[in-house]
């Protein structure tokens, strides 16, 4: 049963807790200064923004079918059973394709430091993996963000949307998003002047790289004998010629 | 060539120059990392280190499997004279494209992760595997060079023995390397403008990457031959712009169709940054193609070597516009390499020519023509058998 969060930013007031808690458990720095970034960095995993009169929160989503963890050569990014995505930063050699691959451009990069690492949220795997919830839906004093199994957050969405129909965009961000995600956001307004990127695709990004890569063994099969057949043919005829001048 | 060391030239100054803002850069890059080196943001993690140093290093290499292909292979001997300068250059190429990457790399102490750490779903994955394996198979082939000069006889029969399955093998690695370099970018649909942006990426990179090895191929030559005071050699360069002309038409076509079948002309008509770079691209690409059917054009060395030049630029176009600039608007930031990234970009790149001239001088890469290609040779060319 995997996983998922809810962010509902109808009920988000913006206290930003959950940045703090986030910081908390990463054992990151958390001042005034941070909480007044309003973007997601290698030192801040999570971030509330401002749209008018809407917050917004920014996070990993967690795909389901995640492009990191797809484009990684080392293999160092691993979508769990249990919903989250996580990184082992001893196997990471920092080429980054992860971050470029990153459909809502949430990987970030310890640009100043001589042995950097990738950073991105990981839904808490190790407080999920102990049955507990997120260190952010802990925090929230309002239930903006809520942590639950995906099918029934899924629901829950859904519901919420029925029984409201007046105070939500009628669309739950996250279900047909690169194939859906582990990370879903109810809105008041359409998701693009929250911040969410609308434009992306509905298929699961690995698919678009994966329809080549799957071609490898045929081109290496086939190129194979098509080389070693053509050599045979011309250096046969090459021989031959040979031997009809020298007679 | 040696005796004339201390004598200061203009090209002597500037490489010179090039080189100790190269080592500044370098520096830069040690002590404050990628963050004091670099111009890269979360944003747009990849900058000209990828778009250059990697992706036109590897492409510009393409001229030795090429040639590989066309002498050994096909068995179209008359090409011969310049198969060693083409493997040459892709053995260099190669060796400068790691030396990009440890540049680029985070963490270039891990560069060997890969082939230990496996993921057969990344294309990354793919393409260190094919570096490490093609730059193996281009220094076996590049080693007859360095058996001939010292006249070890013994090691030369056993390479001679495991040639053609070495060649074949690098031919394949290239296929699958050049192409999966725009395979590369297939996983950001989102991101990649529609002018570049197209499922055929990997085809495009492949039969592109062919031109731009055979444009550096008549570059090439026609620059040794200079610095060497050797003679051109016009008839056999001339026939292999005919095939740069195929392989650049076949290209243009296929390009003009994928976007006619996905309906990205309309963007054309859109007065912004990107229209204008993939005018300049094109236009590089179209003016070499249409000039190099021209008999005359062919046979004059300078405008040969301007034709090559060109299909050079057109490329390198292509290839920074898919790396970097083509990716600006769906990332929503604006990249602009810092100096040290130019720095090192440059250096590389000086580097590449001194050892390429260091090696060219001495060591046997231009073969003494025994069997000179009379110019009645350049007429059989006509079934060039390339652009497959």
């Amino acid at each position: 049963m995997s996983k998922a969060i809810l962010y509902d930013s109808t009920l988000c007031i913006g206290c930003k807790a959950c940045e703090g808690a986030c910081a908390e458990r990463w054992g990151l720095p958390y001042d005034d200064k941070i909480a007044a970034e309003e973007k997601i960095s290698a030192h801040k995993l999570t971030a509330i923004e401002t749209h008018g009169e809407h917050f917004s929160r920014r996070l990993c989503m967690n795909c389901q079918q995640p492009a990191c963890a797809s484009v990684c050569p080392v293999g160092a990014l691993q979508k769990t059973a249990l919903g989250p995505v996580v990184y082992d930063a001893d196997k990471c050699m920092g080429c980054r394709y992860c971050m470029q691959a990153c459909p809502f451009q949430v990987p970030s990069y310890e640009w100043d430091k001589r042995l950097p690492r990738m950073r991105k949220c990981d839904m808490c795997s190790e407080r999920q993996s102990q049955g507990k919830i997120t260190a952010c839906s802990e925090a929230c004093p309002v239930a903006a963000t809520i942590t639950g199994d995906r099918d029934q957050l899924i629901a829950e969405a859904h519901r919420r949307l029925a029984e409201k129909p007046d105070s939500y965009y009628q669309k739950v961000y996250g279900i047909a998003e690169v194939g859906g995600t582990s990370v879903f956001y109810l809105s008041a307004v359409p998701f693009e002047q929250i911040g969410l990127r609308t434009g992306v695709p509905h298929e699961p990004l690995p698919e678009t790289t994966w329809r080549v890569l799957e071609l490898v063994p045929d081109v290496v099969s086939t190129g194979s004998v098509l080389l070693g057949g053509i050599w045979w043919i011309t250096n046969r005829r090459a021989e031959v010629a040979k031997k009809e001048g020298r007679r | 060539m040696e005796r004339r060391f201390p004598k200061i030239t203009v090209w002597r100054v500037i490489f010179a120059a090039i080189m100790l803002s190269g080592a500044y850069a370098t520096y830069l890059r040690i002590r404050y990392g990628l963050g004091g080196s670099t111009n890269l943001s979360d944003q747009f993690p990849w900058g000209l280190w990828i778009g250059f140093d990697v992706m036109c290093g590897v492409a510009l290499a393409a001229g030795g499997f090429t040639l590989v292909a066309i002498v050994h292979i096909f068995n179209i001997e008359q090409y011969k004279p310049v198969l060693r300068p083409a493997i040459l250059t892709a053995f260099l190429g190669y060796s400068l494209v790691v030396v990009g990457l440890l540049f680029d790399l985070g963490r270039p102490d891990r560069l060997w992760h890969p082939l230990v750490m496996w993921n057969p779903h990344s294309v990354m994955f793919e393409v260190a595997w094919c570096v490490t394996l093609y730059s193996t198979v281009l220094f076996l082939e590049f080693l007859p060079m360095v058996f001939e000069k010292f006249g070890w006889h013994k090691p030369l029969e056993w390479i001679h023995r495991i040639s053609v399955p070495l060649m074949i093998l690098g031919v394949l690695l290239s296929t699958l390397h050049q192409s999966s370099l725009g395979t590369l970018f297939l996983i950001v649909p989102e991101k990649l403008y529609g002018l570049w942006y197209t499922p055929i990426l990997p085809l495009l990179f492949y039969i592109s990457a062919i031109a731009a090895g055979l444009a550096m191929t008549i570059f090439e030559s026609w620059h040794s031959s200079r610095a060497f005071g050797r003679a051109l050699e016009l008839p056999l360069l001339a026939s292999l712009g005919r095939v740069l002309a195929v392989v650049m038409s076949v290209y243009l076509w296929i390009r003009f169709l994928d976007l006619g079948h996905r309906g990205a002309f309309s963007l054309l008509r859109q007065n912004r940054m990107e229209t204008w770079l993939f005018a300049l691209e094109i236009g590089l690409a179209v003016v070499p193609t249409v000039l190099l059917y021209q008999a005359a054009v062919r046979l004059r060395p300078g405008a040969l070597y301007a034709c090559a030049v060109m299909v050079v630029f057109s490329f390198i176009a292509n290839r920074l516009n898919v790396g970097t600039t083509g990716l600006e608007a769906g990332s929503g930031t604006h990249y602009i390499p810092k100096w040290s990234e130019i720095a090192v970009t440059l250096s590389i790149v000086a580097a590449g020519f001194a050892i390429f001239h260091f090696i060219a001088h001495y060591f046997p890469v231009f073969e003494a023509h025994s069997h000179e290609p009379a110019p009645a040779r350049a007429e059989e060319s006509e079934e060039d058998p390339v652009a497959v």
